[in-house]
């Protein structure tokens, strides 16, 4: 087994806390968004169509889509993404995010 | 043939009727839609074919033959959002805004209606000038242009830069513009090469495009309160309104009466697929309810029904004035 250095038991995985930021908003905004969390740093992302209903009503279709964005990165570029969000988008679009401390393997990859 | 019975043919031909089925689903909140992935396969599909034919036919046609055809859509582009613009914000006292965001849908073109009108055209056994849709991808950015430059005159925020990057490179316009290039340098005897896929099964491909049209059209009814009688006989009236000029214009600028048909219902459709995604960008403050409303919801089912058949009364009328 390859484990990295700092694993307890050489047959487990070694695991790092990291924070996962979800990002549910407006499909127009994808390319918007991406360049937005790469530039606080995440280093890859991963991306679905989905469909819902919220505050600003049933979100669906070509125009109306909706994706979720996840990102794995450190805490402080969770709080940057946070911040970008709130101040360029949360007022006049239709976005929702949130942050969930999560433990991943090879978590060196993601910071 | 007199007017009503032009009506009562468009009204049962397999599209408009496929529309209506669209329509009662939605209404009986049935689960008809089709998968988004489908509907955008199919939009591609009839961008695409659209694009081809008018290429193949753009290549046909010198210059100086489109020249004027070609003038007479750059006026419409600018004169249409820029009218719909001032009787939306005087009249109608829309903000502006909300005022811009709807004159970019008005000024825009509906790929689907202008498909409608050219078979409605065919049909009635009508010849009309092929390269109209070269016009339709001249139209298109400039109408969206023109009335996000008016809210980008009365307030500096909007982001017009990137919205115009949206539109221009967007799969709508690509696949348009691609498709109106790939024709004209392959030709006519390119064209009949894939002419199996992109002729033959196009009317059966539009009815089941129109029937999931018919199902979202339906589903914008439910901000029917938000968008109020001002803007509701709005989207009835501009139709009316730029369909007459048109049908004028294109007459004028020497077009057939199938010819002048179809533009004049490139005039009087208002976009639904580069507009709202291009305004959504530039104008993130304007009430998408009032604009996909309006233009998919009211406008769209106007033209499909009732206003191609009378575009087509006032082209003759015009002609033969």
């Amino acid at each position: 087994m390859n484990s990295p250095a700092g694993s307890k038991t050489p047959d487990a995985l070694a695991t790092v806390e990291l924070e996962r930021v979800t990002i549910v908003a407006e499909a127009v905004l994808e390319k918007r968004l991406l360049e937005l969390i790469s530039a606080a740093g995440a280093r890859g992302w991963t991306i679905g169509d989905v469909r819902g209903e919220g505050s600003r009503g049933v979100r669906a279709g070509e125009w109306q889509g909706n994706v979720k964005i996840e990102t794995l990165v450190s805490g402080a570029s969770a709080e940057r993404i946070l911040t970008e969000l709130a101040r360029e988008y949360f007022p006049r679009f239709a976005v929702v995010a949130y942050i969930d401390r999560v433990r991943v393997v090879r978590g060196d990859k993601y910071v | 043939m007199d007017a009503l019975e032009l009506l009562r043919i468009n009204l049962t031909s397999p599209m408009v009727l496929g529309f209506a089925l669209g329509i009662v689903a939605a209404l009986a909140k049935s689960d008809l839609r089709l998968p988004d992935q489908v509907h955008s396969a199919l939009s591609s599909y009839l961008l695409l074919a659209i694009g081809l034919k008018g290429g193949a036919e753009l290549a046909k046609v010198s210059p100086s033959e489109i020249a004027l055809p070609a003038a007479a859509t750059l006026l419409a582009g600018i004169l249409v959002p820029l009218a719909c613009y001032a009787a939306l914000r005087r009249l109608g006292r829309l903000s502006v805004v909300d005022s811009s965001a709807v004159a970019a849908h008005y000024g825009s073109v509906s790929i689907v209606t202008f498909t409608a009108a050219g078979t409605f055209v065919d049909s009635r056994g009508l010849p009309s000038e092929g390269y109209l849709a070269a016009l339709v991808a001249f139209l298109e950015v400039p109408g969206i242009m023109v009335a996000l430059a008016l809210a980008h005159s009365a307030r500096a925020q909007s982001s017009w830069r990137s919205s115009l990057h949206e539109v221009v490179t967007g799969k709508s316009n690509l696949l348009l513009l691609g498709g109106i290039v790939i024709g004209f340098l392959a030709g006519a005897r390119g064209a009949e090469a894939v002419a199996p896929l992109f002729v033959a099964p196009f009317k059966g491909v539009l009815t089941l495009f129109l029937i999931d049209m018919g199902f979202l059209a339906a589903s914008r009814l439910r901000d029917l309160r938000q968008v109020g009688p001002f803007l509701l006989a709005f989207a009835l009236v501009a139709p009316l309104v730029n369909g007459f000029l048109g049908a004028a214009l294109g007459s004028a600028a020497g077009l057939s009466l199938g010819g002048a048909t179809i533009f004049a219902t490139m005039l009087a459709s208002a976009s639904y697929i580069a507009a709202p995604v291009a305004v959504r960008i530039a104008l993130p403050e304007a009430n998408p309810a009032l604009y996909l409303t309006s233009s998919l919801g009211i406008t769209f089912p106007f033209n499909l029904a009732i206003g191609i058949p009378l575009f087509h009364e006032f082209a003759r009328w015009i002609q033969n004035a």
